[in-house]
C-alpha cells in the first residue's frame, strides 16, 4: 500500500460525508444508541482522530473488553513473576512488563533481579532458548487470536527444549457473548475487532448475530474504516436487521486465515477463565493441549505464587466496569489522580490499548 | 501488541521474509500467512507473523466501497464491484 492509498483512508472530505450519513440513519432511528468495539487500536483510533466529536449526538461508541493486557489476570501475572523469581528467564511484549500482580510486576521482579526480557514476538522468545540452551525460557504470552497463532506457529516448529510457554491467552468470541448477556450493559451493536477477525473470519459472528439478534460489523482502523462500519451498524439498527458484515474486506475474509487457525488449535484449547475485573467467561482462556505438555510451562514447573498484599487502591479500581461498557475512566476516582501511566493502578492505565491510558494519553476525553 | 501494520516483502528465506515497514527492514515469519507470497507482495504483521497477504485489488475496492455509499446507493455499489449480497452478510437471517 503506497502513503497516497493509505492518506485514503483519512480522507477528511469523505470523513464528514460519511459522518452527514450517520446524522441521518440517526435521525431516522429517533433514539439514542451504544455500540461497543472490542479493540484496543480502535479505541487508539477513535481517539487520535477525534472521531468521538464527529459523531451524532445520541451515538455513543464504547469500548468494552477489547484490551488482552488488561483482561490478563492478575493470578497469571503473578505465576510470570514467581518463574521470573526462581531464576528463569521470562520473556514477555512490551505491554505486560508493568501490570501488576497481586503485589509485584515484572518490572519490579526485574529491579529485584530477576532476568525479564521484553521480546517484539514470540519468535524472538524461542531465540532467547537457543541462545541460552542452559536456562529455561519462559514466554508468558498473552493476547487474543492475533498473538495466539504466532505463539502457536512456534510451538509447532521444533522448539527448543529449554523453551516454554506460560499461556494467557484469551479468545474474543466468547467474551462477547458474556458482554451480551449482562444485564446492565444496552448495546445495540458491535464492531468486532478487525484484526482478530483476519485469524478466525468474519463469518465466526453468524451465530452471535441470530443468538442475540444484534448486530456485528467487522471494521478497520483507518478513521473511514470506522466511520464505515458505524455507517453498516446504524442502517442495521435504523432497518431492525440482526446482521453481519465485513467493513474490512481488504484483508478480513468470511472463513478467515484457515492456516493460522489450524496452528492455534493444533496447540491450543479453551477453558473456562477469569477475565480480570470482568467475570469468569467460560470457553475464553486458551490453554495447551496435552500433545504440547513439554513446552507448557504450568506442566512442567511448579508453579506456586507467594503473593504478599495487595494495594489496597486496586480495590478502587473500576478497570473491569469500563471493559464491560458500563462505565467510563472518567467516572473512576483514581483517574489521572493516584492512577497514571507512571504509576498505574489498574492494567487499564499500563497498556497502550488500555481505555484510561488512550484516554489519558489524548486530554482525559477524547472526544473534546 | 495488537497492532497490525502493513509492509512489503523484501526478500524471502524459507519461512522468514525481510518485510520493509515504512523504510525500516524487519524479519517476519511467513509460515502462517495462509497464502502464497513473494518479493513485492504487502502482507499484514502482527508481532513478528505475517498473519494475512494484502491483495493490491482489495485496497481498490474498499475505496470503491466508500464511494459506493457515500453516494447513498450502496446496494448499487456492491454490484457494481461484484460483491453478492449473500457474500457480505447484508441482511437479516432469513436472508442469509
Amino acid at each position: 500500500m503506497s502513503d497516497s492509498e493509505t492518506l485514503q483512508f483519512r480522507d477528511p472530505e469523505k470523513a464528514d460525508r460519511l459522518t452527514e450519513r450517520l446524522q441521518t440513519l440517526m435521525d431516522e432511528i429517533g433514539h439514542p444508541v451504544n455500540i461497543m468495539h472490542v479493540c484496543g487500536t480502535h479505541e487508539q483510533s477513535i481517539a487520535k482522530y477525534g472521531l468521538r466529536s464527529r459523531l451524532p449526538d445520541g451515538l455513543s461508541v464504547r469500548m468494552g473488553p477489547g484490551c488482552p493486557v488488561c483482561v490478563t489476570n492478575m493470578p497469571e501475572v503473578d505465576e510470570a513473576v514467581a518463574l521470573a523469581e526462581d531464576g528463569k528467564i521470562v520473556a514477555t511484549y512490551g505491554d505486560m512488563f508493568q501490570v501488576p500482580g497481586t503485589e509485584k510486576s515484572l518490572a519490579d521482579a526485574k529491579g529485584e533481579g530477576a532476568d525479564v526480557r521484553i521480546v517484539y514476538s514470540a519468535s524472538e522468545a524461542h531465540e532467547i532458548a537457543e541462545e541460552n540452551p542452559d536456562e529455561d525460557v519462559i514466554f508468558f504470552a498473552t493476547g487474543f487470536e492475533t498473538t495466539a497463532a504466532p505463539t502457536a506457529a512456534v510451538l509447532t516448529d521444533d522448539p527448543a527444549d529449554n523453551f516454554y510457554v506460560l499461556s494467557a491467552h484469551k479468545y474474543v468470541p466468547p467474551a462477547m457473548e458474556l458482554v451480551a448477556e449482562l444485564p446492565e450493559t444496552d448495546i445495540d451493536g458491535f464492531l468486532a475487532a478487525g484484526h482478530a477477525a483476519v485469524i478466525t473470519g468474519y463469518g465466526i459472528f453468524e451465530e452471535f448475530v441470530e443468538k442475540y439478534e444484534t448486530p456485528v460489523v467487522v471494521g478497520g482502523f483507518e478513521p473511514l474504516d470506522v466511520l464505515l462500519a458505524l455507517e453498516r451498524l446504524l442502517t442495521f439498527i435504523r432497518d431492525g436487521e440482526p446482521g453481519l458484515d465485513n467493513a474490512y474486506r481488504r484483508v478480513v475474509s468470511e472463513e478467515g486465515n484457515v492456516a493460522a487457525q489450524d496452528r492455534m488449535w493444533e496447540v491450543f484449547e479453551t477453558t473456562s477463565g477469569e477475565w480480570r475485573g470482568i467475570a469468569e467467561i467460560p470457553d475464553a482462556n486458551m490453554v495447551m493441549r496435552e500433545a504440547y505438555a513439554d513446552h507448557d510451562a504450568r506442566k512442567q514447573f511448579d508453579i506456586a505464587p507467594d503473593v504478599g498484599e495487595s494495594d489496597p487502591l486496586t480495590e478502587q479500581c473500576i478497570c473491569g466496569d469500563i471493559m464491560a461498557g458500563q462505565a467510563d475512566p472518567d467516572e473512576c476516582a483514581l483517574f489521572g489522580e493516584e492512577c497514571t501511566p507512571q504509576n498505574p493502578v489498574g492494567a487499564c492505565m499500563v497498556s497502550s490499548e488500555g481505555t484510561c491510558k488512550i484516554w489519558l494519553e489524548y486530554g482525559g476525553q477524547p472526544d473534546l | 501488541m495488537c497492532l497490525g501494520i502493513p509492509g512489503q516483502i523484501k526478500s524471502i528465506d524459507g519461512t522468514k521474509a525481510t518485510v520493509e515497514f515504512w523504510d525500516v527492514e524487519k524479519d517476519v515469519r511467513i509460515d502462517i500467512v495462509g497464502d502464497e507470497v513473494e518479493e513485492g507482495d504487502y502482507i499484514l504483521n502482527h508481532a513478528g507473523f505475517a498473519i494475512r497477504k494484502i491483495p493490491d485489488e482489495e485496497v481498490e475496492e474498499t475505496i470503491q466501497l466508500y464511494e459506493a455509499i457515500l453516494q447513498g446507493d450502496e446496494a448499487e455499489g456492491l454490484e457494481e464491484i461484484g460483491v453478492p449480497d449473500e457474500e457480505l452478510g447484508i441482511g437479516g437471517p432469513d436472508e442469509r
